[in-house]
Formats: structure tokens, sequence, C-alpha cells
């Protein structure tokens, strides 16, 4: 019989980043699901990216994955927020396309060498003593693996839930897997129930856009990857734009006069609910105030006429929805193709996962993905390409993947997740990361593209653009400290074009750059023999010399934590045995078995006191 | 709890010893040490050397105190860090100024039993000493507990907390704005609504720290040296200002040798006199340290009164005193105004302000001491009721400095028309400073602000 190197159960967001990896770092890989055709479906909102998230794409790129570079084959709509807000928080935000995003990801993983796809249920996940040995189909064929990474999302005995009635089901109306649920709590892991939602979708043509404001994309073309060439971006005169209206007084009534109607109000929920991602009752209960809501309509593709009604999730039956959709201005005499619906799934605590997400009571058992408690696609697909690279190199026997929080998004996203849970869907914002201003957009690949290479997701010809790319930033960063310019008449003259303050004494143009108002633009007139750089190259040079202040303060601060970071605590301590632990901290250490001094020092309920004590235990049994 | 943090900590007893000595250790000791000296560039020199100086305040450019600074550098010292002793003489006062002025510029005060966990964390001591850190740590941290929770008296964590407060809600109007950016509820925070924001905040934490500076010298009252060439009637003031002998009263120059100190209630004021012995050149050795101690007592006193004499013509003694008090808060008082006037009061090029004429001897013009110290210390608007909301602790005053610092910072930002991204980096500082005083966990909060504040999410 054949014995896979990786197995991934489940072929979504976090399935396919987690299937890839392994195969393109030459491991026999095999992802089982329940549908091919399924396979990166995108059962809520087909955006993605945005604040933080669009990062976390961005990341995936650096590392070798696949969910930049299948958006930019996809995408009928892109834009960058967060402009003028900041560099290290311009984030980009796609809309997919529903039909070709799924497509176009298939047929990548479907030709992808070392990876099988096989279609099937799976019951059960072979353990002998506390090691993964395979898995076991509902049809009772076993399958022999000597790792296995769980991505099966909102799908473990996922209940949707519309008004008064539960039905046993998946997202868009799939199965639910209800065996290995079960199964997995007979292997000793603790399951809790969430809870999310999706809203309603509507036939484009019965929408009255002139009631709405339009919210185009980015008249200039962008691309998540830092391989796709700009040429290949999309075109954007061939994107859909997005429509803005709001609920109208009308809509409040009818919600208030039906909260009794909504599953989530009757009782029926027993699932935490995001607050990310609240229900349209939740918002109208918990802001009684707010006179209106705003309600994004986004097109899902060029192939199909749904609109997805952004901001309107709810649990209501179907008689309630659409009096309520049809409340809405420009939605008066809308029809509808699919109904709002809330799901309700068995997810994994996630504090029982190491920081490579293998669990700590089965060697060889990965998860990734919503399953692990988080929502959204990009917050899967990172830790998918986490889980699956981690798989790969305990195969391989070298050494894990763990991304530090001053490192990636990644890595600030399965800390706060292994080390302080959650209990409700987790999503990543910008606020969460302590050092965010080292965390940006536009340094992704200088922060994380130095793994994939060293793990061999990027291939040779990457890796050489990518060293390229670095020497390229350090020669100009280095050159524009060397050249020099004087108070000459031309030369102020020219400062006064920009517009900027002449100089009077001789200034580098590193200095000059460094002046809000003056751009890499203006500079280039003054450089004697200029060379032709890549406009990535150029944002990374104003970037790094217009912030360097700031940027240098957050890398001191990261600095310090690195150090915490960088001591180890074995695996095998016994917390019972170190004297002094205050009794929550013992405990809480106990539980979650940090890795590191710095892991240990994020735990809720550990002081620094505890910390110390733990460091001079550490010191004293190492002698 | 960083490892490679600067810590500091005032390493004497606390108490009125002569010398205390402030103690960094860290990374950025030599650099924090450097920046607040005068005197030789402290990271130039060799190792264990001694240099003296003064600490300075870079934002006041105020002399603070005359030190002695003793540089050890890694690896051979205590904790195996660079490390920096500063030697004060300025009494408890100049002390605490000192760790003030080095928590603001960077360092961190030490938890208790840091530097020797420090110097066994990096191999310097053994086992057994380290089993005992242990049980300090462990019995002084159940202290240091207490303190943080009950330390904090409650009117001044109100007051602290209502600033926290009005900080996050612009953080959170911040965050939200760059984590839901089409989310039209939220006012795009500007630099122009952040700054009169910011403004205020700033004011209200410079309020916080000169109250604090009040409330201080209210509750511990000045530390004053009255300082005169013998035989100006230095003594006949103290007597009468104490009301009991307590100094020899003499007419022959020289004589009061001892060091007399007591307390005085002048009105609402406290002042801790400091006698000293009569300036003057001299070879009489005893007489010598007199002087010295003179002038080591300008160097600490808070409030100098300089005592000249209406009876006699202004000598080179005089001139010595008047300016070596030139640049600290004093008084001048002119004594036996009930004598021959012989003194060009002119001639002492003074600002009237600084003038008291007085006798002594026949208790007059001394009324008017009272009010010019109030006066010099902007005590008169002062109420028993504001008294209650002093922040007293020095970790904490170092700690509200930080959080001005930081705004100051923002607002520094915003003229320079900087993101408002990297403009949170400095509001977020701040609001950690204070939160460290109150000991709240910060980014949790944030986010729920966010969450309860704002109706987000599709």
């Amino acid at each position: 019989m054949k014995q896979y190197d990786v197995i991934v159960i489940g072929g979504g967001h976090a399935g396919c980043e987690a299937a890839l990896a392994p195969a393109r770092m030459g491991l026999q890989t095999l992802m089982v699901t329940g549908s091919i055709e399924m396979i990166a479906h995108m059962p809520c909102n087909p955006s993605i990216g945005g604040p933080a998230k669009g990062i976390v794409v961005r990341e995936i790129d650096a590392l070798g994955g696949e969910m930049g570079r299948n958006t930019d084959k996809t995408n009928i709509q892109m834009k960058m927020l967060n402009l003028s807000k900041g560099p290290a928080v311009w984030s980009l935000r796609a809309q997919a396309d529903k039909v070709e995003y799924p497509q176009s990801m298939q047929e990548t993983i479907l030709n992808q060498a070392n990876l099988s796809v096989l279609e099937g249920m799976v019951e059960e996940i072979i353990v002998v003593d506390n090691e993964v040995h395979g898995i076991r189909l509902e049809t009772g064929d076993e399958i022999s693996g000597k790792t296995v990474v769980l991505t099966t999302g909102t799908y473990l005995k996922s209940q949707i839930l519309v008004g008064h009635t539960a039905t046993d089901s998946g997202p868009s109306g799939q199965r639910a897997s209800m065996g290995l649920s079960d199964n997995l709590r007979k292997l000793g892991l603790s399951l809790f129930r969430l809870k999310t939602g999706t809203p309603a979708r509507v036939a484009t043509s019965s929408i009255d856009y002139t009631k709405t404001t339009i919210q185009p994309g980015d008249d200039i073309p962008r691309t998540f990857s830092f391989d796709t060439p700009i040429d290949q971006a999309k075109d954007p005169k061939e994107q859909l734009p997005c429509y803005l209206t709001y609920t109208a007084p009308e809509t409040h009534t009818i919600i208030n006069g039906n909260l009794g109607e909504s599953a989530m109000y009757s009782g029926m929920v027993e699932g935490t609910g995001p607050r990310y991602c609240p229900s349209i009752e939740d918002k109208l209960v918990r802001f009684a105030d707010k006179e209106r809501h705003q309600i994004f309509l986004e097109p899902e593709s060029k192939h199909t006429p749904e609109v997805y009604v952004q901001g309107f999730s709810t649990s209501m039956p179907h008689d309630v929805q659409e009096k309520m959709l049809r409340s809405l201005p420009g939605l008066e005499n809308c029809e509808i193709i699919r109904y709002a619906y809330a799901i309700e799934y068995d997810a994994i605590v996630p504090t029982q996962l190491w920081p490579t997400l293998e669990t700590k009571k089965i060697s060889g058992l990965f998860s990734a993905g919503q399953m692990n408690g988080t929502s959204g696609y990009e917050e899967a697909a990172g830790q998918g390409l986490l889980a699956g690279m981690n798989a790969a190199l305990k195969v391989k026997g070298e050494e894990p993947l763990v991304l530090r929080r001053d490192e990636a998004y990644i890595g600030v996203l399965i800390d706060d997740l292994v080390t302080k849970g959650t209990d409700e869907p987790y999503r990543l914002l910008t606020s969460r990361a302590e050092y965010r201003l080292l965390l940006r957009h536009d340094n992704a690949d200088l922060r994380l593209r130095p793994h994939g290479i060293r793990t061999g997701l990027i291939d040779a010809q990457r890796s050489s653009a990518f060293s390229m790319k670095v020497a390229m930033i350090e020669m100009e960063l280095a050159r524009l400290k060397t050249l020099r310019i004087t108070p000459k008449r031309v030369i102020n003259e020219h400062l006064q074009t920009i517009p900027t303050t002449p100089i009077r004494d001789g200034i580098s143009l590193y200095e000059l750059l460094k002046r809000p108002e003056v751009e890499y633009r203006h500079i280039m007139p003054l450089i004697p023999i200029p060379t032709h750089l890549s406009p990535e190259v150029i944002e990374q040079v104003e970037v790094q010399i217009k912030y360097e202040g700031y940027i240098t303060k957050a890398m001191r601060q990261a600095e310090r934590v690195k150090d915490l970071e960088s001591k180890r605590i074995p695996k095998t301590i016994d917390y019972e045995s170190v004297p002094n632990l205050a009794n929550e901290a013992r405990q809480k250490l106990s539980e979650i078995r940090p890795l590191t001094i710095g892991q240990a020092s994020r735990i809720s309920g550990v002081n620094p006191a505890d910390i110390s004590i733990l460091m001079i235990y550490l010191k004293s049994s190492n002698k | 709890m960083y490892l490679t943090e600067t810590i500091t900590a005032i390493a004497t007893a606390v108490g009125e010893s002569a010398i205390a000595i402030v103690r960094l250790s860290g990374d950025e000791a030599l650099a924090i040490a450097n920046y607040l000296f005068t005197g030789k560039d402290l990271t130039q020199v060799e190792s264990h050397t001694i240099h003296y100086g003064h600490i300075m305040d870079p934002s006041t450019k105020q002399h603070i105190d005359e030190v002695l600074v003793s540089v050890f550098k890694a690896p051979k010292t205590f904790t195996t860090e660079d490390m920096v002793e500063i030697n004060c003489h300025g009494g408890k006062m100049a002390t605490e100024r000192v760790l003030r002025l080095v928590l603001a510029n960077g360092a961190r005060l030490a938890q208790p039993g840091e530097f020797t966990k420090r110097a066994f964390l990096n191999g310097r001591i053994d086992l057994a000493q380290a089993e005992a850190v242990m049980d300090v740590i462990h019995a002084k941290t159940e202290d240091a507990l207490q303190v943080a929770v009950g330390g904090v008296d409650g009117k001044v964590s109100t007051l602290i907390s209502d600033l926290r407060g009005e900080i996050l809600t612009t953080l959170a109007n911040i965050e939200v704005n760059i984590d839901y950016p089409e989310y039209d509820d939220a006012v795009e925070m500007s630099h122009t609504i952040l700054k009169p924001r910011l403004t205020t905040v700033q004011q209200e934490l410079e309020q916080i720290l000169r109250q604090a500076q009040t409330g201080k010298v209210i509750r511990d009252g000045i530390a004053t040296a009255i300082v005169g060439r013998p035989n100006v009637g230095k003594s006949s003031l103290l007597n009468r200002l104490l009301q009991e002998e307590r100094a020899i009263v003499t007419d022959i120059a020289g004589t009061t040798r001892d060091t007399v100190e007591g307390t005085l209630r002048l009105g609402h004021i406290i002042l801790n006199l400091i006698d000293t012995a009569g300036i003057r050149e001299t070879e009489d050795v005893v007489e010598a340290i007199g002087v010295e101690k003179s002038r080591q007592m300008i160097e600490q006193a808070q409030l100098t009164l300089v005592v000249l004499n209406n009876n006699e013509v202004l000598t080179d003694g005089d001139r010595e005193l008047l300016a070596l008090t030139a640049y600290k808060p004093r008084l001048v008082l002119i004594n036996k105004m009930d004598l021959a006037n012989q003194l060009d009061v002119e001639q002492l090029g003074l600002n009237n302000q600084e003038i008291i004429k007085i006798s002594a001897l026949e208790d007059w013009g001394l009324n008017q001491l009272e009010q010019k110290i109030q006066e010099l210390f902007s005590l008169e608007d002062f109420t028993t009721a504001q008294l209650e909301q002093f922040v007293s602790n020095v970790r904490h005053i170092g700690l509200i400095e930080k959080a001005s610092q930081s705004i100051r910072a923002a607002l520094e930002a915003i003229e320079l028309e900087m993101p408002i991204d990297l403009i949170t980096v400095d509001i977020q500082d701040a609001w950690e400073s204070l939160g460290e005083i109150l000991g709240t966990e910060a980014k949790t909060d944030l986010i729920d602000e966010l969450f309860s504040q704002f109706c987000l999410g599709k």
C-alpha cells in the first residue's frame, strides 16, 4: 500500500496551501476532499485582502504559497486601501471572481507534481501510540501517511441555521462531516462550538444602482504576488465596481419586530459568533442608537449574476429576509438567489497545538484554518501554508518554521491562537501586531522570502530575482548617502519646483528624501548617472529612508523580545518541580507548554515574576 | 522584563545619607547616563573609571546635581552588562530627580532582585546565590504587587485612567480608520482633529507633573540653605525663624561651624532649614570644611536664602555667594536694616523681586518671606483638595514624564505631516506608559474598545 508523506484533509483555502507546499517541497502528498469541484470554493464574500489580511496574502506569496498568484489571475477588482495613512497599513484588497478563483486553483492543484487528489469523507485518523499513521475513509478504506493535516473548515458537525430550523449541512448545501468530530474527541482533543454566517445573494439585474453610490476599484493595475509581472495584472478598465447603500428606517422596524424569529435570538445557537462579522440583528441590538448601517453590494463573478449583500448577515427565516432586503434603497425589487444563513460548527481548541500547528497530543497530526477557530480565507491560507510546510519539514527531519510576531502577521496569528486561544472566530487586525511598522505590505518578501528559499518552496529563478532586488535596494540606499548636493542656484531652483525649501548647506540626497514632500522621482534629476530601478525597489528605498527613525525604533523594541524568543524551554519540563511558581502560572504553563520564554511571557496569568523564576530554574537545571 | 532592557534603581538605602547611588545596567546604560551628564563623554572613557560632572535635565538645561559617575563596561561587571553608577550628593530630593530623568530617558525601574537575577542568568553568580535570589524575588513580588495595586491612590488612579481613556478613544478611532477604511461612522482622524486633542492631553499631563512637583514641595518641604558671610546675621535670622536657640549667636566671625538642621513651618510652607558655616576663603582647616559644606548645601538646596549685611559694603565673599546661587531658586535677604546703610543695593544688579529687606534682630520684614517663597514655587493657588491628587511615586512620575514626551513626539510628527499610522506609534507609547502606572494589560483593551465603540463587520 502506498504511504504518503503528507495527507491533507480538506480542500478549502487552508487545505490548498497545506497540500501544495509539501508537494512543491518534493514530498508525496494527498488531498482528500468531499468534492473536487468545491476545492478553493468561496462560501462567503469573494473578497481577498484588506487591512492585515492583504499583508497575509503577500506573506503567503513571499513564502511560496498560491493565494496571491491565484488572486492576481482571477480578480474582478483591486484596490489599495489606507494609502494616505502610512506605509505600514497600506493594504491591497481584491474582489475575486468566485467562479474563476476556484477553477484556477483546482487547475493548479490537479496539475501539481507529487500531489494526488481523492474525493471522499474521512471518518477516522489512525493513531498508534500517540503517533499518526494515516486515515480511514467512510468507505472503510485506509490510507497510510506519515503526517496528516486537518483543514476541515466549518464542516465538522456543521448545522445550518435559518429561523427556527437547523439542518445538518456544510456550507452551500455540502455534506457535513459527522464522524470525524467524534473521532477527534475520542483521540483526546477538545473541541468547541463556533458560529458564523453569510448574507443573501441577489441578482444584479434586479438592483436599481441609481439609488446607490458607486465604489470603483483603483485605476492603476495592481498585483498581490511578488512574481506577477505588472503587465500581467488585470486591466483596471475591466473591473466591476461595488456599490454602497444603507439600511432604511423600515429595515430596522422589520428586524426589531422579528427578533424572536432569528436563530441567534431564539436561543438555538450555542456557538459564539464573531464580533468581526456580526449579523444585522446583532448590530441593531448592540447599537440601537445608530440610525443606519452601511450595506455594500459586491459583484461575485463575471460568470454569475450574484451580488453579495455585505453587512447584512442574518439567521432570520426566508420570508423575513425577503422583507428586510426589499426595504433597502435600490433593492426594492430584488430577486433573491441565495438566502442568508448562520452556520455552527466544531472547532479545535487551538491551545492544544504547538506553534508549528502540530497537535501536542498526537505526533504528526497538524491542524490549520477555520477549524482552529479563525475566520477568513487569508487567515486560513496562512495557517494552511505553515502547517503544510511544517508537516513536510517534520518528514524531512528538518527544523520547523515558526514565524515570530515581529516577522509576520502569520506569526502574530498563530502565536495568538496557540498561546492565548480564542473564544470567538479570530480575525486578524493590524492592531493585534505590536510591530506593524515592521510588518508592511511592501517588505513581505524581504521578511519572508529567505524562509521560502531555505525550505525549497521558492525555486532558483525566483530566488535569484529576490537576491537581485535586495542588492539593488542596498546599493541605492548606500549611493544616496554618498551623493551630496550643494546650495547652487540651479539646485535650489529645482528644489523650488518640487516644491520644497531651498537648502543652505550641503546635504546628501538621502537626507533630502527624508523630507515628507520629496519623492524619489523628484531627486532623480539630481543623480549624475541614474540607474534604472523597478518601482518596487524605489518604493522600498523611499519607505526605508522616510520612516527610518520609526522603523529603527520598532526594530529596537523587537530586538529585545527576540532575545526572550530565543530562550527555549525544553518540551519535557515538569512545571510541578519548578519551585516558587504561582499556582495559576503553574497551571497555565502546564497547559500551554510554551516553547520559548517569549511565548511563556504572553500567556495571560503568567506574571513577570513567574518568568524570572522560570528563567532561573532553567538556567540552574542546565548546569 | 526583557533581558537587554536597561534597568535602574537607587542602590543605596533610602534616607538622608549624604551620598546616594543611582545604578543602571543594560545595553543603553552608558548612552542614557551620557545624555544626562555634562563632563566627559562617558561612552568614550575606559571601563572602571570615575568621572566628575553634573547631571542636567536635557529638556530644561537645568543642573540637577553635582555627581561622580562610575563607568563599568561589559562583561566584567556585576551583571556582565554595561553598568553605570551615578553618585549623587544632593540628598533624597536630587537623587529622585536623577532617577526620574534616567527613567524618562529610556531605562525602566528594576524589579526587586533584578540586578542579581541578571548576574545569575549571565553566569556571574552561582546556584546557591541564585536560590536565595529566587526567594527574594518571590517575597518581594508579593510586596511589589501590593504596592502596584494599593500604591496607586484612588484619586490619582482616577486621574490617570480618565486621561488614558481619552487617549484610548482617540487610538480606537484611528485603529477603526485603519482596519475598517470604508466604515463611514468613525470620523477620519486627520491631523487637524488630532492636534487639538493631543495638545489637551499634553497640557493635562504637564499639569499633573507640575502638581506633582508642587505636591512634593508642600508635603515634604523645601530644602533651604541659609548662606552668608560670617556675621551677617544668619544665626539670628535662623533663631528668629525657629523661635528658639538652635545655633550659637556670636559676634566672633567663623564660630557657627556645626550644621544645624531644622524644620520650620512658614504658614503653609515647610522649610527644611540647613544652617551652614560662614562661607569665606580661609586657611583655617575647620573653617575650610565649613566653607566646602556651604557650597554643597547650595548644590542640594531647592531654595537658598542669601543673607547680606546692610551695615557693610559688598565683599568678594558676598559676590561669590551671589554667583554660586545665580541660576538657582534664591532670595536675597538684606539683614541689619536697623543699622546704618553701607551696602549699595544698586551695585548688586538684582531683580527687586529677589530682595527682601529685614532686620532679624528687630524682627521686621520677615512677613514678606512666606509670600515670596510662594511666588517662587507657584504655591499661591494651591488648595488642600488638590493635594490628594498628587502623584508622588517616583516610578509613576517617571512614567508620566515618558507619556508626556511621547505625546510631544506625536505632536511634532503632526507638524511634520507624518502619516497617521506613524503618529499612533507615539500615542500608543503614551497610552502604554500610563497603563504601566495602573498595571492593566494593554492590547486587549484596545480591541475591546474598537468593537464596543463602533459597529463593525461585514
